[in-house]
């Protein structure tokens, strides 16, 4: 019987699956100091962070049914967020909440008029990348001293350099080194997961990928899809906050060029190819996608835009449901027969014993 | 007097120039069974749409238990307590039967209270052996129960099931009748069906559609005795 209620349909069955994730998770936090100098920590730090990002993505797209073609919008506000306030506040706490905060709003604002106002799919997608290429040009054009917001100059399409790193909260002189910021980023990726693990198996979560599946049925139901579209829209734009703070952090900059459709398209990339409706494949997408771009920016054979749109189409008409789940079903393959038949004859037999 | 339990006044839905449902008056009393019957594009599907708050009528008031519900969002339509099985079935294709069950049962209720109306609407219909397969995954048959079962899982007071024996086999049809004769006992239906067999089976008080109008509400036997019926209905497929 527990096995049963244990038993997901969707991403990964049992909670195995996510331990062993949380696991693999903590030992990298741990480990990756130790074996890395600090170069490789920083690379690693803007991963998590543009994995933080992907996890963002595919949890609103992949579980929620969202296509969001300006994820961008949220990650940059994050970021403005946290530069604004860190150059504000001492203490940069309240800032990092900021950066979350901010894009929530924001995505609630946008997204009730979205949702409530029954917009289809496909125009979400339209609206949404417009949006981004709007905030992009609004913050390009803030140059020159009028455009600031207490003691942080906007700068135009220079953004806003030396942003103050993340201290410990409390302490605004205790900031934090390459080591801690990674701590901070790499936690961060972990405690994002688990958070989405965690929505997902609830209530609410199940609600939410019923009405990715049959919208109407769920609102026959006695769901109304528009508010848990908004709650889930408003969930991501908060983790892509979040995303945006430490991709600040990791440069202690921010330009518009965060608004720019490069970073939505990457995230929609990420997202397809490490998997769609799994939240490990996307964190897996952020790193391969990433590390290819980083070896095909160090040679001069291949330009990586180029490299990228080849990726996308050969992922898009050779395996178009990515990566992870393509792996899922072949070790499924591999292990003959063995769980489907116990799940199968399992409830049978209980229903002859009762 | 007591309230009907759904109470349609002169609704009207017009699509252009085509009005589908035309001035079409309807009472259901509680726990009333009512069999809806007419050739296809006789606006029953409309109706129902129009009832579940699908569709907002061109004109005309839907009432349930007094309260005027015309043109409300259909969740919140449900939540007053009307289920509908749809006549192509909605179902949730990539979650298992047991998840898309427990989705309908779970609004509103303990887990615990939740995973009991599961367990026993499953065993009810029969759906238990294949808890864990996925619905997308299932016979069309199957999907019809599933989705009967999701219904049922809302506990809803009124239940509309838009030709619930569709695609069935003989054996089904029999085994769906007769649930419907128990569900029944406790809950009021409307049925829309093109099959006689089975209104015969189940019917008490018929309505017949057509043209978007109600041509004749009666008896099951006055109704199916009735030359004007057999016209525009019986006609094609009297036995």
């Amino acid at each position: 019987m527990i096995f049963r209620k244990l038993k997901r349909a969707d991403s990964a069955g049992g909670i195995w699956g996510p331990v062993a994730v949380v696991v693999a998770g903590l030992v990298l936090l741990v480990g990756a100091p130790m074996v890395t100098g600090t170069f490789g920590l920083l690379q690693l730090t803007v991963l998590a962070a543009l994995a933080i990002f992907a996890l963002a993505q595919g949890f609103i797209w992949g579980f929620g049914g969202i296509l969001c073609f300006g994820q961008s919008a949220f990650l940059g506000l994050g970021g403005y967020a946290y530069a604004v306030g860190a150059l504000n506040m001492t203490d940069t706490t309240g800032a990092v909440a900021l950066a979350i905060i901010v894009p929530m709003l924001f995505a609630a604002l946008l997204g009730y008029f979205m949702f409530y106002g029954r917009i289809s799919d496909a125009y979400i997608g339209v609206i949404t990348l417009t949006v981004s290429i709007i905030l992009f040009d609004l913050f390009n054009s803030t140059s020159g001293d009028i455009y600031h917001i207490g003691q942080a100059p906007l700068g135009g399409f220079n953004g806003i350099p030396s942003v103050p790193p993340l201290n410990i909260p409390g302490n605004p002189d205790a900031q934090l080194d390459t080591n801690g910021l990674w701590y901070a980023a790499m936690g961060a990726l972990i405690l994002c997961y688990i958070l989405l693990k965690w929505i997902l198996a609830s209530r609410f979560g199940r609600v939410v990928v019923a009405i990715r599946e049959n919208e109407t049925r769920a609102q026959l139901l006695g769901y109304d899809p528009r508010l848990f579209k908004l709650l889930t829209f408003i969930i991501g734009a908060g983790i892509s906050g979040l995303a945006g703070c430490l991709y600040t952090n990791w440069g202690a900059f921010i330009s518009p060029t965060v608004f720019s459709l490069t970073m939505s398209a990457q995230v929609i990339i990420y997202v397809l190819v490490g998997g769609l409706g799994t939240l490990i494949g996307p964190i897996l997408g952020a790193v391969g996608i990433q590390y290819l771009i980083n070896v095909a920016g160090g040679q001069h054979v291949i330009d990586p835009n180029l490299l990228l749109g080849i990726v996308l189409v050969a992922f898009v008409l050779l395996v178009p449901q990515g990566v992870v789940p393509v792996i899922r079903a072949g070790f499924r393959r591999l292990i003959p027969a063995k769980q489907p038949s116990t799940t199968l004859a399992q409830p049978v037999s209980q229903e002859a014993s009762r | 007097m007591s309230v009907p339990l759904l109470e349609a006044e002169n609704v009207t839905m017009r699509f252009g120039g085509v009005a589908a449902v035309q001035d079409v008056n309807l009472k259901l009393e509680e726990v009333e069974l009512r069999c809806l019957i007419g050739p296809n594009g006789a606006g029953k599907s409309t109706f129902f749409k129009i009832l579940t708050g699908q569709l907002r009528p061109t004109e005309g008031v839907v009432r349930f238990r007094g309260q005027d519900i015309t043109g409300a969002h259909p969740h919140v339509i449900a939540r007053l307590g009307v289920g509908i099985k749809t006549q192509v079935p909605n179902v949730f294709n990539g979650l298992t039967v047991r998840e898309g069950i427990g989705i309908a049962a779970g609004r509103k209720k303990s887990l615990r209270h939740a995973r009991q109306i599961v367990d026993e609407t499953m065993e009810l219909l029969q759906l238990s052996p294949i808890a864990d397969r996925m619905v997308g995954q299932l016979a069309h048959g199957q999907r019809q129960w599933v989705e009967i079962a999701t219904v049922l899982a809302q506990e809803p007071d009124l239940i509309l099931l838009d030709e619930p024996a569709a695609g069935m086999t003989h054996e089904e049809v029999l085994r769906t009748a007769e649930l419907i004769r128990e569900i029944n006992k406790k809950q009021a239906l409307v049925v829309v069906e093109h099959d006689m067999q089975f209104i015969r089976m189940i019917a008490k008080t018929v309505t017949v559609f057509n043209r978007g109008k109600i041509l004749i509400e009666n008896q099951v036997e006055a109704v199916l005795a009735d030359p004007g019926v057999r016209d525009v209905y019986l006609g094609k497929q009297a036995h």
